[in-house]
């Protein structure tokens, strides 16, 4: 099944992220991911959620949100006219000789090494969901001891922008 | 003007024109009923707080005004919760008030400490915790703009005991600016149009009415419509009393419980136009199918239940009394009297034969319910709880007008119909409000009769006796291979001396004959009465 991006600006009010979460448990749609933050408004916070479904379901997930009187408003961002990105923090294990072969290869995915231990080292990336993958891929051999991954986020490109008012759209 | 925040919400209630509300006072909401002690509005204490939300309904469903119920923290509030979810199903307007323990305790387990926001999240439209007396007004105000507008339902305000005492300077908002909930009223003009137009083209439409004809007010211009482009009308539970029973075009209720005609309408319709309905299972079990070979529109408030459960061609989202009102104005009379007259015929020749015979030892519901008709006013009001009793009542009593018929339809509660006929009655003094009972679901709530002795509720009960939970063992019979088990009542009560402990008075039938007089009897009583009539444990539901 395809993926979805949603983009949903909601209050930021206590309870609202159980809320969203409970809807989609309860109607039986799946979270591929959620990320959520405060907005350049404080009242509103924006949930990027990427959902796994058909394009019925993304109309229902989108429907029901929208019944939410904490949803705001809810556009779908399409891959082709929007930018996203995930950042991931990996731990690998490294021994002496492996340290400077995963440094290298921190270096080609333009990632950033942001803690080091005698037998560990963190990777900092942000990319492409596919980007992240490709990085996990080849740090694999080293032993990967954690990861941790923000989800999904995305924005559109050039002047578009999603406003808390339905006018307002441009 | 410097309030409590109790004293705000009893202000609150005054400005919304609350003149009733449904309760069970406890620790937590104390400061709340203190403040009431001092105002007009009326409180009636029912015996579980689950009968207040029933009764709230019953009230907001007769009245078409927002129902209010009222209960204290932790086990209140959850008593509170069946009858939160039947509103939700059934769209009703509710506000339930409940008290909650003091703001810097929760979380920490205290006496009657329940996370009530968090349990209703998915059974109300909105919910609110409210941890500032500052904020009471305007949650208030949201409250009951959010549950009588847009496709209607029930909201939540829990409010903590140090919230309720704490003192503000009150300010009611004029109006309310939700930014996550503008609900649409007007229909898209263009999409009117279209269904003018299939209208005219069609040979064999049919409407299928529900619930939001009802919360919409849209009886009137629905028989219009049907009148004027000679469509049948099929209802759903929800939609019964839409039409008057006796219109010729009106064919009854559809569905797996619903009358031959009706389905015979849906099945063989060019033209299908749902109105206020949701399309669920019960009514039309397979949408798919009836989708593939014909037209579909639907036209309903809530953008979310359109293409939910059926594949629409024409959708309209909007006000149903608004959008018809339009449709009305544009459409013509396609070329269906030929279906009309086919329609007619399938009425006739599949009309209900009742059994009226006498010397069988039982009272036939169904012959009871038509007599029953003919006793009762346009106005009186008919609850009914859920089991074989709901479906009799539904396809047998002629119910002539909107907001006369009540029954939990979505949720199928039973326990409902008993509390939400006091909240009838209260909503509507002067009516007679029967309640039509099987043995077992006037079980569930029947502690509210200590309601109706408070209050000198005038209610009549006709309980149907199988000593059975019929419904459950008729579907034991066809699906079970007739392994019954669980559904006898053998040792029930003596009801009529239930009723007698009450001091109501009572009287038990078992035979056909006695019916009309039995009936004319229960109506001309001034007080609460039993009708109690044994009924056949093989009756069948349909």
């Amino acid at each position: 099944m395809a993926k979805h991006t949603l983009s949903v600006l909601v209050e930021n009010h206590a309870g609202v992220l159980s809320r969203i979460a409970g809807l989609f448990s309860r109607r039986g749609f799946n979270i591929d991911s959620l990320a959520v933050g405060v907005t350049e408004n404080p009242e509103v916070s924006r949930m990027t959620i990427v959902v796994d479904g058909d394009d019925y379901i993304v109309e229902q997930v989108s429907k029901q949100l929208n019944k939410l009187v904490d949803v705001i408003k809810i556009k779908e961002l399409e891959d082709s006219d929007s930018v996203s990105r995930e950042l991931a923090l990996i731990k690998v294990g490294t021994t002496a000789s492996t340290r400077s072969e995963i440094m290298q290869i921190t270096e080609i995915f333009r990632a950033k090494i942001i803690d080091v231990s005698k037998n560990t080292l963190t990777v900092e990336i942000s990319g492409s969901v596919d980007k992240v993958a490709a990085l996990e891929d080849m740090l694999k051999q080293f032993g990967i001891k954690e990861i941790v991954r923000t989800g999904t986020i995305a924005i559109q490109r050039g002047n578009k922008i999603i406003k808390t008012k339905n006018s307002d759209e441009e | 003007m410097k309030l409590s925040g109790a004293q705000a919400i009893v202000k609150a209630l005054e400005l919304e024109g609350v003149e009733v509300v449904f309760g069970y006072p406890g620790a937590a909401i104390c400061p709340f009923y203190d403040a009431l002690m001092e105002s007009n509005i009326n409180h009636i204490l029912t015996r579980h707080e689950q009968g207040a939300a029933h009764a709230a309904s019953g009230y907001a469903r007769t009245t078409g005004r927002v129902g209010v119920c009222v209960a204290t923290s932790g086990p209140g509030a959850t008593n509170l919760i069946t009858g939160i979810a039947d509103a939700y199903m059934d769209s009703i307007p509710l506000v339930a008030i409940t008290g909650q323990v003091n703001s810097e305790l929760i979380g920490r387990d205290v006496f009657q400490e329940a996370d009530i926001t968090g349990a209703t999240d998915p059974f109300c439209k909105h919910n609110y915790l409210v941890k500032n007396t500052k904020d009471l007004p305007r949650v208030l105000k949201e409250a009951f703009y959010i549950a009588s507008t847009g496709r209607p339902g029930p909201v939540l305000i829990d409010v903590p005991i140090d919230v309720q005492t704490r003192e503000i300077n009150f300010e009611y908002p004029e109006s309310v600016d939700i930014k996550g909930y503008k609900p649409n009223f007007k229909g898209h003009s263009l999409q009117i149009k279209k269904i003018a137009e299939a209208i005219e083209k069609a040979k064999r439409p049919v409407i299928c009415a529900g619930g939001g004809v009802i919360n919409s007010d849209a009886s009137q211009q629905l028989f219009e419509l049907s009148q004027k482009c000679g469509i049948p009308v099929v209802t759903t539970l929800m939609g019964i009393g839409a039409v008057p029973y006796d219109y010729e075009l009106n064919l009854g209720m559809v569905g797996t419980y619903g009358v031959y005609t009706a389905n015979y309408a849906v099945n063989n319709a060019d033209l299908l136009i749902i109105i206020g309905a949701r399309v669920a299972d019960r009514a039309i079990s397979n949408p798919q199918q009836i989708a593939k070979k014909k037209k579909i529109v639907h036209i309903d408030i809530d953008p979310a239940e359109i293409g939910k459960n059926i594949e629409v061609a024409i959708p309209v989202v909007g006000d149903v009394k608004q959008v018809l009102e339009e449709v009305v104005n544009i459409s013509r009379k396609g070329d269906t009297d030929d279906w009309v007259k086919t329609i007619q015929r399938e009425k006739s020749e599949h009309a209900p034969k009742l059994d009226s015979r006498s010397g069988t030892g039982f009272v036939n519901p169904k012959y009871l319910l038509s007599v029953l008709t003919e006793l009762l006013g346009d106005d009186d009001i008919v609850t009914t709880e859920v089991g074989q009793n709901q479906i009799w009542a539904a396809n047998y009593l002629g119910v002539r007008k909107p907001r006369t018929f009540i029954s939990s339809g979505g949720l199928g509660t039973m326990g409902y119909g008993f509390p939400a006929a006091v909240g009838a009655k209260i909503g509507s003094p002067d009516c007679k409000v029967v309640c039509v009972e099987g043995d077992g679901s006037f079980q569930m709530n029947m502690q509210e009769l200590g309601t109706i002795k408070q209050n000198k509720l005038g209610i009549k009960v006709i309980l149907f006796n199988n000593s059975r939970l019929g419904m459950v063992r008729e579907l034991q019979k066809s699906k079970y291979c007739g392994r019954y088990f669980q559904v006898f009542l053998e040792d029930n009560p003596d009801f009529i001396k239930l009723f007698d402990a009450y001091g109501f008075k009572g009287r038990r039938i078992d035979d056909n004959s006695q019916v009309e007089d039995a009936l004319k009897e229960m109506l001309s009583d001034e007080g609460a009465y039993l009708l109690e009539c044994r009924i056949d444990p093989e009756e069948s539901t349909l």
